[in-house]
Order: C-alpha cells, then structure tokens, then sequence
C-alpha cells in the first residue's frame, strides 16, 4: 500500500518577486492594455489616434507667438521662427485681464479678487465641515451681505440694512412663537422683515449714508464682464436656488393644497421655458413693464432669472432623492414624535440630499455654463467679450485662442466641482448601497 | 444660505435709480453721461481696446455728441447691444442715443417709433470670392454655394438678387461673422456675401488676402446712421446737427489741426456760424455757442473720424466712395448751417 516517498521538502521555499511581467508598470499594461487580441488592437489604435492628434495638435498650441501685438505680427513672428501654422497666443496676453474681469475698474480689482478669496473661506465650513472649525459659519452667514459690497461697492449701511432685516425677523420669530405658536412666529417674522426691507431701511440707510458716509466707490453693474461676471452669476444662482430647491420640493409634497399647486406650477411653467426666453424677458420684456426711468440693474435681473430657472430644476432633482427614500424612514421619523420640521431637518433631508449629490452638482455645473448665455442679450461675459476682441481690427479673425482660453477655465471650474462631489459622495457613503 | 444677496442688491440697485424722464436732453446733463448703445463688437465700427476703452466710427458719434452736450467726450456710458436688444434698450430709455449700425429702413422709423438723424455710412451688401474661381462678376455665380447670415436682411436681399438675375445658389447659414470667416476659408462656401465694409474687414484679417477679391456688384442699400426715440424732437435735432456738424466740418476744411485757429474768426461766414463766432445757432438748439467745436474737436472731422477708423490706413481699409463729401461725387451732404 505505502508508496516509496522520494523526496519531501522540510522547509519553506523563500517567497521569491512576482515575475515582472505581471507587476509595475509592464504588469499594469499587460492586465490593462494588452489582455487579449482585441484590447490589444483597441490599444494600438488609440495610441495611433492620439499621437496623430498631439501631432497636429503640438505645434499649433507651442507657437512663439506670446509676445504678438496683431494677428498679422503673429503671422510675421511665425514666419520668422519657419514654425508653419500655429496659434496666435498674443491675444491672451494683451487680452487675459479683460477676459477675467472686464470693464471693472483696473485700481478696484483688489475687490472681486478679495471677494473670491472669502468666498472661498466662506464656503470651507460648508464643504469640508469635518476639516474647518465651525466657528467659521458665522463668516459664512455674513458673506451673502459682504459679497455685493465688495464687487458694487457703494455705502455700508445698504447692506447692513438688509443683514438687520434678517435679524429684526428672527427677533420677532422668536417672541412671537415663544408667546403663541410657531406658525404665528413665522408669519410676523416675515411680516417685520418685510416691513423693515420695504419700508423702513431705505429712510434709515438714506439717513445714515448722509450722516456717516463710510462706503467703497461705488461700481456700475456695466462694468462687470468676463469670468468674474460668469463666476458671479454662476455662484449667486447656485448659492439661492439650493434652498429654493429644497423649498419648492418639499412644497410639490406637501398636503396643504395651494401650496403645492403654487409649487407645481411654477416647477412646470419654469421648466417648460428655455433659459434664453427667461432672460430676454429679464433684458427686453421688464423695461417696457417697467416705467420710463427706472434703473432696475440688469444684472441683478439676469441673478434672478437664472436663480429661478435654476431652482425649478434643483427642486426636481431634490424631488428625486426624496422619492428614492423608504417610507419607512418617514415613519419611523413620525414614530420618534417628531413634528414636520424636525423630521426634515433630523431625518429626511439629510438623506434625500446625499442620494441627489450627484445630479445637484450636475445641475450646478449646468447654470454655470449656462451663465455664458448672457452674451446674447449684450452682457459681455467670456464668450461675449471674445467677439469684442474680435472687433478689435488687431485681433479679427482669431478664434481658437479665445475659445481654448475660456474652455479651459470653464473646464477648471466645472472639473473642480465634479471632483468635489465625488469626494462628498465618498465621505457620505455609509455602506447601504 | 444667500438668498440675501438679493437684497444687499436690491439695495444697491435701489439707491442707483434714477428720476423718472423729462426731456432726454435734461436726462442726459442731470447724469453727466450719455448713455450710448453701440455692438458689442464690429471691427472698425465699435470694440473695446485692452483697457476697456471703446472706439470706432460708431463709437465717434457717441463722443461728438457727448462733446456737445456735456463738454466732455468720455462722458460716455456705453451700452453694448446685440441685433435684438437694440430696439428695446432705445425704446425703453434705457440709452439715449443708439449708433450701432443700423440700417434706416422705413419699418424701423415709421413702425418701431424710431427717428433716425442721419446716415453716417452708406454701405451695400457685397460679395466676396476666392480669386482662384476666376469670377468677375456676381452674375457668373450659377449654381454657388453662398456664406449668409440667416435671420437678416442681407439673406433677403440675397433671394431677391438671384431670383432677378434668374441664377441659383445654395445657401450655407452661418449664425456670426466669425464663423462665417471660418467656413469660407475651409471652403465650405465659394461666396461670402455680408456688407461691403464687414467683407473688406474680413478679407484683410486673411492670411493672404490678395487670394480673394471683392465682387463689384452691391445689390442692396444698405445706409447706417445713428437713431434716437421719436417724439423727442430737441433730442433728435442735438443728434442730428452733431452729425451733420461732422459732416460740414469737413467740407469747409475744419480738422481738429486748424480749429483752434478758425474758431478765433474767419472771413467764412458759414465757418463762423458753425464754430460759435456768429449768430445764435448754439443757443437754438439748447447748448452753447461753443457745441460744434467741441464734437468736432473730440475726434476730428468726418473724414478724419473716417480715417482714424475704417479709412484706407487701418486694417479695414475702406475706400470713400459713397461716403466722400458731395463735393467729390459722394453722399456725404449737410444742410446748410443757417
């Protein structure tokens, strides 16, 4: 029965390398690149593809043109360096500030500069809330009020004003609901602020702008242009029409009738509109409602337009992350005895948000490309302002510059946000998918 | 988180509004600026330099006028319009005054409620063909596939000419001038037809702009002048006397060089008249005697804003033709200053 056992290792063999073709970087293109015929043609292919187009590609974009003060000296400087066709990139140099800020007032940058900076802060406690002390939300709710002083300018006390209304009202809320119920509490709170806004801060800024005038130099919405026109829309239609969103989807829920047929209709009507009409209505259609001699500031129209088309869409989106929850959690929510507000705010939301991330960001992403839809009704932001270069007899005739100047911008910002909500995404991800 | 930003705006917007209308005129020297619509870019006509300066020969009848008016040609608040905000942002007062080559049709004046006050450049609609065609005239352009605009007139004026001519064509339709520059080179269309002065402004952007030639035909009039709103006559005489002030200045021989000089006196009674030395003209009009030598002196003459701008130095390179004084077989005429 037994068999004769000719050898029997005693030891363990040492643990030898992985053979190097199968770790690294040959490893990585093997199981990669190169697994199988097919993904090995695929491969090949797309190499060819791609080097064919950096080919084509490379030397237009390395011109020695940065120096060019016309298209034509552009042409002469790449005759002389014998470089072929090539981009004519004298035009961003001459013409990259006025991209960024357009008309605004050279010895004012400082101010849109500064207040993209403390935009940034601001938004830190919001973005990274577990890496930023949450002392900072402070800064954060005074930011709305900072912003438009910072890039108008004009006297303190406007936006000081409109801060004080915020506060009148959540004084009032507060006394009201303590003495009666919250829903009282809420009604006069916006009854106070209303009444501030409306009727008294404008006598007790005019009053305070004579008496102590401390203010920045005022600047004219028609100076603004180029990205920090775009950035500026872009950041106010984000900022307002997520909790318009939010407002709008729990409305479109709601039992109270009126309020979600109010809710419905607006949704639908602002849905079945294009951007475009929206904002002929704001440039054209308001100044014939209007009468003659109203200044109702443009921009301050299109910010309200692109808010509104804005938040018509973030509510569906929000609408979506809502549906996508088990009922079980509103009832479970109920069973806690906690009332509607509270259930929002514990229960509901934070979940409904977390699934909408993605399509949120995509929404933020779209009105901010969409911002550059203001060229055609005569705002100049990048795409408008690219045609005014245009315009100029040095410059006519440039175009791949202009538009691969603003694309990559625009690709920074829209990639930073992308990348920003997968990150949140990663961070709330607690294991029930 | 913001929604308050609308009200700091608001606020804002708020304290810059400003009392309702009078007479424009009155508007106009109560601001301090005029408010002027102008493109938002065309070479040669309107564009913004590197340090947000505009100029042009648009631009150039915005600042006479504000010379005239507020003694100040940079007091100018110029508002860039696209083809379809332009009529709103007149008619609603949102600017004062609209330079912004538009052709002066009847529709415009009668219907839309507009007063145009002049023609400040005649210009037609040509077309523009590769030299290697061998084509010499637009009648030879059988069968031709044509760069056009859409949505203007020029795409009318287009159907109207081939269908007279009884040839055909195949439209390409563009949406802007640089596109349109684009196609053509690429040799998507064998014919590039838009304005005369937007062709000769194109072709000299060409890398080789001797390839292409300019068809002598111009089959539409096309004649561009600055407008204001109707029913403010005051306004419009301002505007319109600017123009012509321009316009006469060159035909007695008033540049920006010698009116220092010929404001002290002359032995040209009409010189005199324009330049503030005789008569009442200035106060007739609402300003003061001096109106005429300031917009005059803000950018020269006609000929010399036409120079500066679009003339045959500058990249566009524009010839006079139609717009040479009357005197040398153009258009250019103004009433008599009496």
């Amino acid at each position: 029965m037994s068999k004769q056992i000719a050898y029997v290792r005693t030891e363990m063999l040492p643990q030898q390398a992985p053979p190097s073709t199968s770790v690294g970087a040959i490893g990585w293109m093997r199981a990669n690149l190169f697994s199988g015929w097919l993904n090995t043609a695929i491969t090949l292919v797309s190499l060819l593809v791609i080097l064919t187009i950096a080919v084509e590609i490379l030397p237009w974009v390395l011109s020695p043109t940065w120096g060019g003060t016309s298209l034509n000296e552009c042409r002469e400087l790449l005759a002389a360096a014998d470089h072929g066709s090539g981009a004519c990139w004298g035009v961003i140099r001459e013409r990259w500030i006025q991209l960024l800020f357009g008309f605004y007032p050279p010895e004012l940058y400082w101010r849109p500069i500064l207040a993209f900076v403390l935009l940034a802060l601001a938004l830190a406690p919001i973005l990274f809330a577990d890496k930023v002390p949450a002392k900072l939300l402070v800064f954060s709710a005074a930011y709305p009020f900072i912003f438009p002083w910072l890039l108008w300018g004009g006297m303190i006390w406007g936006p000081l004003a409109a801060a004080a209304g915020f506060v009148l009202g959540a004084i009032a809320y507060r006394v009201v609901s303590g003495a009666f119920s919250s829903l009282l509490g809420v009604i006069a709170g916006v009854v106070v602020a209303l009444l501030w806004w409306l009727l008294l801060s404008g006598f007790i800024t005019g009053l305070l702008d004579s008496i102590l005038p401390i203010g920045l130099e005022p600047v004219e919405s028609r100076k603004f242009g180029g990205f920090m026109l775009s950035i500026t829309i872009g950041v106010v239609a984000i900022a307002c029409s997520l909790p318009l969103g939010i407002v709008l989807a729990l409305g479109r829920q709601s039992d109270l009738m009126i309020v979600k047929y109010l809710c419905v209709g607006f949704i639908e009507f602002i849905r079945g509109v294009p951007l475009i009409t929206l904002l002929f209505v704001a440039s054209t259609l308001l100044n014939i409602f209007m009468p003659p001699g109203t200044n109702f500031d443009i921009i301050l129209r299109v910010l309200i337009m692109v808010t509104l088309f804005a938040s018509a869409y973030m509510a569906e989106v929000i609408r979506g992350g809502l549906a996508a929850l088990p009922k079980g959690q509103y009832e479970g929510a109920d069973s806690l005895g906690l009332n509607y507000w509270q259930a929002q705010r514990l229960i509901i939301m934070p979940q409904a948000l977390k699934i909408s991330i993605p399509g949120i960001v995509s929404t933020f992403i779209g009105v901010f490309k969409d911002t550059t839809l203001v060229s055609i009704i005569g705002l100049l932001d990048p795409l408008g302002l690219s045609n005014a270069i245009r315009a100029d007899a040095n410059w006519n005739g440039i175009v791949w510059e202009l538009y691969g100047f603003i694309a990559l911008i625009f690709f920074f910002f829209c990639f930073g946000m992308s990348r920003y909500s997968m990150y949140l995404e990663r961070k709330l991800q607690t294991g029930h998918r | 988180m913001k929604k308050s930003v609308f009200f700091g705006a608001l606020t804002l917007a708020g304290l810059a509004a400003g009392a309702a209308a009078a007479g424009t005129m009155d508007d106009v020297k109560a601001r301090g600026k005029l408010n002027c619509g102008v493109s938002t870019g065309l070479v040669g006509f309107s564009a913004p330099d590197a340090n947000g300066e505009w100029g042009g020969f648009d631009v150039a009848v915005c600042r006479a006028v504000a010379a005239a008016v507020l003694s100040d040609p940079s007091a100018v608040e110029f508002v860039p319009t696209t083809g379809k905000t332009r009529f709103t942002a007149l008619a609603s007062g949102e600017i004062d005054l609209l330079a912004r080559n538009t052709t002066w049709t009847f529709s415009r004046d009668v219907d839309l409620k507009f007063e145009f006050v002049g023609v400040n450049y005649y210009d037609g609609q040509g077309f523009m063909v590769p030299k290697e065609l061998g084509v010499s005239s637009a009648k030879e352009l059988d069968g031709a596939t044509v760069c056009i605009q859409t949505g203007t007139t020029t795409e009318l004026n287009l159907a109207d000419f081939f269908r007279a001519n009884n040839i055909s064509y195949e439209p390409v339709p563009i949406e802007t001038n640089a596109e349109a520059q684009q196609q053509y080179l690429a040799g998507a269309c064998d014919v590039y037809t838009t304005d005369a002065s937007g062709l000769a402004a194109t072709r000299a952007t060409f890398e080789n702009p001797g390839d292409h030639v300019i068809l002598p035909e111009i089959i539409s009039k096309e004649p561009l002048g600055p407008l204001v709103r109707h029913g403010d006559n005051e306004w419009g005489d301002v505007v319109r006397w600017t123009l012509n002030a321009l316009i006469a200045a060159e035909e007695y021989g008033i540049t920006s060089a010698n009116i220092e000089e010929l404001s002290k006196g002359t032995n040209n009674p009409e010189i005199n008249r324009l330049l503030g030395t005789e008569g009442t003209l200035g106060e007739m009009l609402g300003l003061d005697k001096e109106w005429a030598k300031r917009a005059i002196s803000a950018g020269g003459n006609y000929g010399e804003i036409f120079a500066k701008t679009i003339g045959e130095n500058t990249p566009v390179g524009l010839a006079r033709g139609l717009n040479a004084q009357w005197t040398n077989g153009g258009l250019m005429y103004s009433p008599p200053f009496r």
